[in-house]
């Protein structure tokens, strides 16, 4: 018997019963250590390796976490706020449609039984594979009243990557939102200042999109060469 | 206009005048722009009291302060991105150098979000969470010795800054016994910590515990009750409850406006509610405030680290890596004449007698072992507040992407509504109640 770190009554193992069953598939990896194409006498270029993410969970979702789902689908034009849940170890995910995001985080922050009155991060990523969806906003909200943490993760296109800012709502945000937009791109519409945080304020891309390339140059010694970090034969 | 003071040249630029000054009085310096005009003045990034290469933007009529800004990133080294390109267990040795005052912070929620992760925490054996506490609660001090003996040194007094990083050292000689380095330790592993204590640590734990419960009265004689020290503190970078919620602000901080907000007792990790201990709160949230939750938390991470150093007696001899082959870091540590490195034990049993485990090795070293595809979040109480690691994992060897809350990086944004509206000296002091470490807001 244990208890998740939120220190709810639930089990972990009644938490893990539920967990998605079927992954979500995300994108298909081919090959392995770098090798690609003609000249392959190894056989693992033609590994393949999908790369899938736990799907979504069905209701019931065990524990507070069915009290949250449906406080927060039953806010004022909230009912399809929610595009799915994912439960996974241990942890509630709500991917909340993006137009919809600034409405969920108000009504989250002030309903009586939801009380999320923190906003601990706002983090991104980014997956090159996931058409149409490539960006993801994640948000950790914690709620101090009722000792409860979940996960709000919103998605954007590369070709429009608009989001809607929280800064009204947390006015936290305002630090974390600008980091996102400076590492991976995405625009928070309605923040009063969104420029560059932690790279200089003319520089070109954003340094934690999968495209952008790490850098860094080989290593060279006693006549023998390391390739940089990023060049250098990879497992996964 | 053009100064005649040879220290402070001056240049034109699109939005006026800028004068680089290292020193002197506006009088002297600038006689023309002292009508009643505000001033911006750029305090850093290089500035001896602003905790690392921290810039604030302030913006000043005579002493007062109209608005502040901080501007960060001068110490941004990309972390994340580098951790991206490395196995999980190598990816300690990067985030370690985050907050490099309080690394086991950042190293515990690193871990604690891989085990997560991995689905492991039940297997995690008993000493060595006690192995982790304890090196929490010595960093929690040292961290704390750190905030107060900087903080002291800013509004001038020189011997809190002494006598702080005189007793910091002697914890720092503490960790070098334990992990091999006074800082970047890279001490806790996915699945255990790196090494279990040396020979003879117990009683040297001991006698630093009896040392500092000597010395750490000392900064209560010396500060307390002094009239200057608490002109300067009290009432200096005030934020009631409301504002630190709103801006995200956990730590000493938010347990200064009177909320027991602590993650040790709330969220407990690693058997921490088998622990006595208190949270320390205060109803003065301002500098002072702060000041003597750091002091009071001292003595209760003390508490905790004679609890810890009773139990490494009880738990001697017990394994401080998982059992599980597949994760478990399969070399031990030891110095040997040309240094730290594998144990000679291990290496006999690789080289000489087993086949089997040396490919073992091999693959483990280089190749890492695999994470389930998923994300979790981890959330530590550190000396400043609460850090996380939300880890994102996609099957492979390597994390797909880590993103750290810093609690400075997200205290740091109080520093405007902390010093606005108050004297040019009293910047200082909120930055100095913030405690940011630089290394850990811009990453």
């Amino acid at each position: 018997m244990s208890t998740t770190q939120d220190g709810s009554n639930e089990t972990r193992e009644e938490l893990v019963k539920n967990d998605a069953v079927e992954l979500e598939v995300i994108e298909v990896r081919e090959g392995a250590f770098g090798v690609h194409g003609t000249g392959d006498t190894s056989g693992f270029g033609g590994l393949q390796r999908p790369v899938a993410m736990p799907a979504a969970s069905l209701p019931p979702f065990g524990g507070w976490f069915d009290e949250v789902a449906e406080g927060l689908a039953g806010g004022e034009g909230l009912a399809d706020a929610i595009e799915k849940v994912v439960v996974d170890r241990g942890e509630i995910t709500f991917f909340i449609r993006r137009e919809l995001l600034k409405q969920t985080a108000q009504h989250l922050r002030d309903a009586q039984a939801l009380r999320f009155e923190l906003l601990s991060g706002v983090s991104g990523v980014h997956y090159p594979g996931d058409t149409g969806r490539e960006l993801h906003a994640v948000y950790h909200l914690l709620s101090m009243t009722h000792n409860r943490r979940i996960r709000l993760e919103v998605t954007c296109p590369d070709e429009d990557p608009h989001v809607p800012s929280v800064v009204g709502v947390y006015p936290t945000a305002d630090w974390h939102e600008r980091e996102t937009f400076d590492m991976f791109g995405i625009i928070f519409d309605g923040h009063h200042a969104l420029t560059r945080i932690l790279m200089p304020d003319d520089w070109p891309g954003h340094p934690q999109r999968k495209d952008y390339p790490l850098g860094g140059i080989d290593v060279e010694f006693k006549g023998g060469s390391i390739p940089a970090p990023d060049n250098r034969r990879s497992y996964s | 206009m053009v100064t005649t003071d040879p220290y402070a040249g001056t240049t034109e630029s699109t939005s006026g005048q800028v004068f680089n000054v290292t020193g002197g009085d506006w009088d002297t310096i600038a006689p023309d722009s002292l009508d009643g005009d505000r001033l911006v003045i750029n305090m850093g990034p290089q500035h001896p009291s602003t905790h690392g290469v921290l810039r604030l933007i302030l913006e000043i009529d005579g002493e007062q302060v109209h608005d502040a800004r901080a501007g960060i990133g001068y110490l941004h080294t990309g972390i994340e991105k580098n951790m991206e390109y490395r196995t999980w267990t190598q990816g300690v040795t990067f985030c370690t150098r985050m907050d490099y005052v309080a690394p086991f912070a950042t190293e515990a929620a690193y871990v604690g979000a891989i085990e997560k992760l991995l689905g492991i925490e039940d297997q995690i054996t008993e000493r060595t969470k006690v192995l982790r506490v304890l090196m929490l609660e010595l960093n929690r001090i040292s961290s704390h010795l750190i905030a107060i003996a900087t903080g002291g040194m800013e509004i001038g007094a020189l011997t809190v800054m002494t006598c702080g990083f005189r007793d910091r050292e002697e914890i720092l000689k503490a960790f070098e016994r334990i992990t091999g380095l006074r800082m970047n330790h890279a001490y806790f592993r996915p699945g255990g910590v790196a090494q279990d204590l040396p020979e003879g640590e117990i009683g040297e734990l001991r006698d630093l515990v009896a040392l500092l419960k000597k010395r750490l009265p000392e900064y209560a004689a010396l500060c307390n009750a002094n009239p200057i020290f608490k002109g300067r503190l009290k009432g200096i970078g005030h934020l009631d409850l409301p504002g630190v919620m709103a801006l995200g602000i956990t730590g000493p901080i938010l347990r200064s406006t009177g909320m027991d907000w602590d993650l040790r007792v709330k969220q407990p990790y690693w058997d921490y509610e088998t622990y006595d201990f208190e949270v320390v709160t205060r109803d003065e949230p301002d500098a002072y405030g702060r000041f003597m939750i750091r002091q009071d938390e001292m003595w209760q991470s003390l508490k905790i680290v004679e609890q810890c150093i009773d139990r490494l007696e009880a738990t001697a001899g017990q394994p401080v890596m998982i059992a599980d082959k597949k994760i478990a870091w399969p070399a031990q540590l030891s110095i040997g004449e040309d240094g730290q490195g594998n144990s000679p034990e291990h290496i006999r049993h690789i080289m000489g007698e087993s086949m089997e485990a040396l490919i073992h090795h091999f693959k483990i070293v280089t190749e890492g072992f695999r994470v389930p595809a998923g994300q979790s979040y981890f959330a530590v109480e550190s000396p400043k507040g609460e850090i996380a690691c939300h880890a994102v994992s996609d099957g492979g060897t390597r994390p797909y992407r880590v993103h750290f809350r810093e609690p400075s990086f997200v205290n740091l944004q109080g520093v405007s509504v902390m010093s606005e509206g108050g004297m040019l000296s009293d910047v200082i002091v909120a930055v100095a109640s913030i405690d940011p470490v630089m290394g850990g807001v811009d990453r």
